[in-house]
This record gives C-alpha cells, sequence and structure tokens, in this order.
C-alpha cells in the first residue's frame, strides 16, 4: 500500500482528486478554484484534467455559489463548494442555515443535499481581516447541517472524500494555517475501511489530564503535550474531529481515564464549542472529575489586527497555562 | 493634492486658460465616453448613450494638478508594493493602472460628498485629504483603518466584496431623508466596486434600492477585467454599465484610463444626485496592471501581449504628452513633480516602518461603545497573564 508524505494542503488536492475520478457527479465549485487552482491552490491542476464543467470557476458571489449548489444536488450532482475565506461565508449564511440544513427536513426526506462546503478558516497567517475566522459554532448550532475538520493530512485525504461521498450536508473546516504542514498518507484502500468521519481519535495517550482539540488546535496541543511530558506531566490529546455531531462517547471515556480536561479551539469562547462540551463532560463525568473543565480559547472580541493575532490564539504556553489551573484546583 | 497647487478642487472662481488647448470634436466610440486619447489629444465634448454631453474646461493650473496626483499616487503605490516585497506588509492591493479613474472620480467629489470605497482606492483617499500612511497600517497589520470616516468623509476600506454597496445606498438614503438633496449645496454619495463585485447580491439589490428611493449616489465600478484571475466573461455578458437600465437608471461607460473623462462623467453624475435626479452607475473601463494583490500570480491566467495594449493606454502618458504638446509645461515641472513623488515616498516608508506594533490590551478596545462587564473580566485576566511573564523574555 502506498503511504506518502504529502503536505496538509496537497492531501485534500489528492482526495478532491480522487473523489472527482470516483463519481462523475462530483462538481467543484468556487471563486477561483479553475486556473489559479484556488487561492490556496487546494484544486490546484483539477479543472486542467477534469474540464471547466466539473471544475467550474463562479462569479463572485457566496450566496450564488450555495444557492446554485443547493439546485445540482437535488438534480442529482455532489456539488463541493469552496468559500474562498471564512469571512466570507457570511453572505452565503442565509443559503447554508435556511436551505441547505432544512431541504431535507421540509421535504420529508424527499430531497437529499449531499454537498460539501469547503471552508479555509482559522488565524495564524497574518492575514487582513476577514481572512482569520473561526465560523464553526454558528454552523454546528444549526440542526441539519454536519461540521467537520482535520488536523493532520491522513485525516485530510480521507475525510474530504467521506464527506462528498456522504448524503449529509457537510461544512468541512479546512484549518489554513496548516496547509503546508506535512504528514505520512496512507492513499489506497477503501473509503468505508478508513477511519470513519464521526469519530474523535486520541492522538496521543496519556494519563493525566486530556486536552481536547480539533483543526488548528491540535498540532498546538500536541506540542504543549511534548512540552509538559518534560515535566513530568502526561496529557492526553483528543481530536475531536467533528464538531457535530460530537464524538461524545469518545470525550467521556478519555476524561473519565484522567479525571482532568482542558478543551482548547481559536474561536471565542461564549457560546463556543467549549462551552457546549464541558457542559456535557459536567453533567456525565461529574463524579470522575478532579477539577472543573476548562477552557482555552479567543477571546470574545472581533478577530485583531494580525500584529497581535499571536497573543490571539491560544499558543503552547496558554495552552499549558490551562493545564496548570486545572491541577492548581 | 500637494500643498500650493491649486488643483481641480478649487472651482468657482476659475482663471481662464492661458492656452487654450486644441482639440478635436465629436467622440470615436459611442460606448465609451472619452476625452484625451491615448495620443494626447484633446477631444472637446463627448456624449453618453443617453444623449449628455460631457465636457471640461480646466485651466492650466488644474491640468498640472491632475497630473501630479496621477504620478503621486502611482509612486505611493509603488512604495506600497515594495514595502509588501520587504516583509514590511502583509498585502498590498494595487491600483497601478487605475490611477485616472480613482483621481478623476476623486477630484469630482466636493468636500461635502461621501465616498464608500473597497480595498483599492487609495488613489480616492489620496484625494480625499487623508494621510496615505492609513491604509499602510491596515495592510500591515497595525490597525484595521484609522480614519475618521466622518471627518474625511471617506468610509472604512471594505473587503468584503460589495458590501459597501449597501452601506452607500443607506448612508444615501439618510441624506435624501435629512433633506440634503435638490440644489447646489446638495450631498451626493459615491460607492466604489469592481466588475467581479457586480456579481454580488449585495450590488444588485443595492442597485434596486438606490432606484426605488432615488437614492443621491453614484455607483463607481472600476472594471479592471479581472477579478483575481477571472475575466469579465466570467461575471457577465452585457457590457456592465447596460445593466443600469435594467434597474431604472442611466448608465454610461467611460474611458477609465482618461483623467479628464472620469472628471467630467463622475461630476455629472454626482451633481444629478446632489440635484435630487437619483443613482447612477459609472463603468470606468480600465485594466489592473499588476497582479490583484501582492499574492496573487497573474501570469497563470493572463497573456503579456494583453498588458502590453493596455500599456499603450497609460493614464499618465497621455497627460504628459498632452502637457507637453500643449506646452502647458516645460520639461523642468515633470523632473519637479517626480522629485516631489521621491520625496514623499522616502518619507513614507520611514514612517511605516517606525509604526509600532499595537500594544496587546488595546484589541479589547472599542469593541462594545458602553463596553462589557465579561469583557472587561477577561482584559483584566489576561492583563495579569501577561503580567506573569514580567521579567521574562515575553
Ligand atoms: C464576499 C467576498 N468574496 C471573496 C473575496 C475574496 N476576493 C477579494 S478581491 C476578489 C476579486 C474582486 O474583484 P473585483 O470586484 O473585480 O475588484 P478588483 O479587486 O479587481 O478591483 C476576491 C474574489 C472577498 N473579499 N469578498
Amino acid at each position: 500500500m502506498a503511504t506518502e508524505t504529502l503536505t496538509l494542503g496537497k492531501a485534500l488536492n489528492t482526495g478532491l482528486r480522487r473523489a472527482l475520478e470516483n463519481d462523475p457527479k462530483v462538481v467543484i465549485m468556487g471563486e477561483d478554484v479553475g486556473k489559479l487552482g484556488g487561492v490556496f491552490r487546494i484544486t490546484d491542476g483539477l479543472q486542467k484534467d477534469f474540464g471547466d464543467r466539473r471544475v467550474i470557476d463562479t462569479p463572485l458571489a457566496e450566496s450564488g455559489i450555495i444557492g446554485t449548489a443547493v439546485g445540482l444536488a437535488i438534480r442529482g450532482f455532489r456539488p463541493v463548494c469552496e468559500i474562498q475565506f471564512d469571512g466570507f461565508v457570511y453572505p452565503a449564511y442565509n443559503q447554508i442555515v435556511s436551505q441547505v440544513a432544512k431541504m431535507h427536513y421540509r421535504s420529508r426526506g424527499m430531497l437529499d443535499i449531499p454537498m460539501v462546503i469547503r471552508i479555509p478558516y482559522g488565524g495564524g497567517i497574518g492575514a487582513v481581516e476577514h481572512h482569520s475566522e473561526s465560523p464553526e459554532a454558528y454552523f454546528a448550532h444549526t440542526a441539519g447541517l454536519k461540521v467537520v475538520s482535520c488536523g493532520n493530512p491522513q485525516d485530510a485525504y480521507w475525510m474530504i472524500q467521506q464527506a462528498i461521498a456522504s448524503d449529509d450536508p457537510i461544512v468541512f473546516l479546512e484549518p489554513k494555517r496548516r496547509y503546508w504542514e506535512k504528514g505520512p498518507v496512507e492513499l489506497d484502500g477503501p473509503l468505508s475501511e478508513a477511519y470513519p468521519l464521526h469519530a474523535a481519535r486520541v492522538v496521543r495517550p496519556g494519563t493525566d489530564a486530556t486536552l481536547l482539540a480539533y483543526g488548528p488546535m491540535v498540532r498546538t496541543c500536541l506540542d504543549a503535550a511534548t512540552a509538559a511530558a518534560e515535566d513530568g506531566r502526561e496529557l492526553e490529546v483528543v481530536d475531536l474531529r467533528t464538531l457535530s455531531p460530537l464524538d461524545l462517547t469518545a470525550v467521556y471515556e478519555s476524561v473519565r481515564r484522567t479525571g482532568r480536561c482542558v478543551v482548547v479551539h481559536e474561536a471565542p469562547s461564549n457560546l463556543g464549542l467549549g462551552a457546549e462540551i464541558a457542559a456535557r463532560i459536567t453533567e456525565e463525568c461529574f463524579y470522575s472529575l478532579e477539577s472543573p473543565v476548562l477552557r482555552v480559547t479567543g477571546f470574545d472580541i472581533p478577530y485583531p489586527a494580525s500584529r497581535v493575532e499571536e497573543e490571539y490564539l491560544p499558543d503552547l504556553d496558554r495552552v499549558l497555562d490551562g493545564v496548570d489551573r486545572t491541577f492548581g484546583w | 493634492m500637494a500643498k500650493g497647487d491649486p488643483g481641480v478642487t478649487t472651482r468657482g472662481r476659475r482663471a481662464a486658460p492661458r492656452s487654450k488647448p486644441k482639440a478635436t470634436a465629436g467622440t470615436g466610440d459611442p460606448e465609451l465616453v472619452q476625452l484625451l486619447t491615448p495620443e494626447g489629444e484633446r477631444i472637446e465634448s463627448a456624449f453618453g448613450p443617453d444623449g449628455t454631453e460631457y465636457r471640461v474646461d480646466f485651466t492650466d493650473d488644474e491640468y498640472r494638478g491632475l497630473y501630479r496626483d496621477l504620478v503621486l499616487v502611482r509612486k505611493l503605490d509603488a512604495e506600497a508594493t515594495a514595502l509588501q516585497r520587504q516583509g514590511e506588509l502583509g498585502l498590498w492591493a494595487s491600483l497601478l493602472g487605475q490611477e485616472a479613474a480613482q483621481v478623476g472620480s476623486g477630484r469630482a467629489l466636493r468636500p461635502q460628498d461621501m465616498a464608500f470605497p473597497t480595498y483599492r482606492e487609495h488613489g480616492v483617499l489620496y484625494c480625499r485629504g487623508i494621510d496615505p500612511i492609513m491604509p499602510l497600517g491596515l495592510f500591515r497589520g497595525v490597525d484595521q483603518g484609522g480614519w475618521d470616516p466622518n471627518e474625511f468623509k471617506f468610509n472604512m476600506y471594505t473587503i468584503v466584496i460589495g458590501a459597501q454597496t449597501l452601506h452607500a445606498t443607506g448612508y444615501a438614503m439618510g441624506v435624501a431623508m435629512d433633506g440634503k438633496t435638490g440644489g447646489d449645496e446638495g450631498e451626493a454619495v459615491i460607492a466604489y466596486f469592481g466588475d467581479g463585485a457586480t456579481s454580488q447580491g449585495d450590488v444588485n439589490e443595492s442597485f434596486v434600492w438606490a432606484s426605488v428611493f432615488n437614492a443621491p449616489l453614484v455607483f463607481f465600478c472600476q472594471n479592471n477585467q479581472y477579478a483575481i484571475s477571472e475575466p469579465l466573461e466570467r461575471q457577465t455578458r452585457v457590457p456592465l454599465y447596460r445593466r443600469a437600465g435594467g434597474f431604472g437608471f442611466p448608465g454610461v461607460r467611460v474611458d477609465g484610463n482618461d483623467v479628464l473623462a472620469s472628471y467630467a462623467v463622475t461630476r455629472h453624475a454626482l451633481d444629478n444626485a446632489r440635484h435630487g435626479q437619483g443613482p447612477s452607475l459609472i463603468e470606468a473601463y480600465t485594466y489592473r496592471m499588476g497582479a490583484h494583490t501582492t499574492s496573487d500570480d497573474p501570469t497563470r491566467y493572463r497573456i503579456a501581449s494583453e498588458v502590453e495594449s493596455w500599456q499603450a493606454k497609460d493614464p499618465i502618458a497621455r497627460m504628459r504628452a498632452f502637457l507637453t504638446k500643449q506646452q502647458i509645461v516645460d520639461e523642468s515641472f515633470f523632473a519637479e513633480v517626480d522629485e516631489q513623488a521621491r520625496t514623499e515616498s522616502v518619507e513614507l516608508r520611514e514612517r511605516v516602518l517606525a509604526m509600532p506594533d499595537p500594544e496587546p490590551l488595546t484589541m479589547f478596545d472599542h469593541v462594545y461603545p458602553n463596553g462589557s462587564p465579561e469583557l472587561d473580566q477577561q482584559r483584566e485576566q489576561f492583563a495579569a497573564y501577561l503580567a506573569s511573564f514580567e521579567g521574562s523574555a515575553h
């Protein structure tokens, strides 16, 4: 079986290519996805090989991209939409939450909307405003949508294919600052045997406390765990992978083992995923907990100017500070 | 506008031109209002598609002022591009090639008029009298645009494509509700956007609103032929200025590389708006000579011969040819303007390099006009956290 070292971006590109090969109904659409290969080149070379009817440069209209994809999906296609940056999904928000998410329910199951909405998200690349946001909670809050995020190249390659093959509408969040990070990718094998899309995964086992993360923060938490190990603390890192629905069973198992938990995300804390997770753990694992579930997150402010984003983003030190607090209880 | 340079915004008592420029009458392309050919020939007047006659009557000083504006704006833009290349700016959206559209329309604004820009309107910003350091701060990442939109009558840059056209429409509706239209002193509003933006729902919705509310608004579309990589044909099958007809207001296409025509057409549309005659659409037909932004790679989607053909229509070259032919200036004038541009760009560079990063705690400021106890607490906690590093390298 072929294992290759790929960047997360290239892994997504390869996964998209395979999806286009495997199903003639798959179409990719978005702004600049064709000739340019997307502003991050995630669709690089796909239009050249599959033609401009399968890889479609759309007008510059996010609402139009999602709205026309709904029609294509009803007609039997499997559209994969690229939203160029997180901060530009909001013009399409109405279509996503009011149409995409509800079509199946409203039609009492007679219509499927098997579409994937790819969004490069999160900060850390020194971008201007509207290019660094974490909008996951908006979508996770909406019934009818599934929300996933990949944290390494292996998951990127498999999860994008699983998302496209799924009949659910899926918001697929790509941690843009990890696009250039490399890792091994197992390229062969049937999709059904790949690690399930909706399962969380322990990416580093440990005994003293659990770090829960997803997307860009998985790497940060792994680094924090390595640093903590030098101080004699064994942290377990769990990659949630799917944000809606959450794989709470895996979460509870880990927290029951370690007795302490810190949830880490870039998005603001107020009504963020961490709040939900902390509440659930408190409800389910109360007697296993040595201390309250803590959150290390972005602040409740608009994403700040890039010269202060390092202060805004949870980093290794802030994660370790959170860990210290959970032990200080 | 440079100090001591009367320029074209000082209207009213206007000295008779000392050397009346030679002018040809009539216009070649009925779809393109032009008053200065690429060769630098003056055209006395030109007609829009609805029969409107466009002409300008500038003094020599005003012609000189426009030329100076074009050169200074181009130089500022070049300096910013260089600063980005040297890692001093995170990004830069260059206006190279679009100077005439921006200076022409920017100088046509009266002090009371309000402008709603995109992220590329550095030339208009300059015409509004805003310190050119301001957009560099935004692109450097030390702030998100530092000027006072009300003081300068120039709104924040807008990055979400098309969003500002609705803001402009609402603002213009407010102008009308305040009773500030209907005469020479009336206020007008201008909304800038690109050809790609015309596909956005917001832009189309703003056309509808501006039309039915008769908003004193000029839609100024700089058709620079591309939206990042996508050519005009990917946005539209009809000339953009003709869209206006479907929404019920006039549309006109102007040579966007001709500063005189850009001025004339914009001034006319603004005056109509301020007099209560509602919105109009101007399509400034121009070309983006450089990359979309400094992160773009235009060789992937654009051919060299196309760029060359537009080079021959350069807005500054034709003004220069005109000024020379008409003997409005001599060579020393060009040298003096170039020297001013050089000095200003050196100054600008020094000031950019000296721009401090913001204090971390300032990111909590101005989230809510009246503050928020939760946020105050978060700020205090973060301050304490930062203080815990005191003495260490943090
Ligand atoms: C709503 C939205 N979608 C996508 C983008 C990313 N983007 C920035 S500029 C641009 C192209 C804009 O083209 P156009 O409107 O023609 O203006 P130009 O930059 O050419 O002046 C795109 C796709 C954005 N800023 N906003």
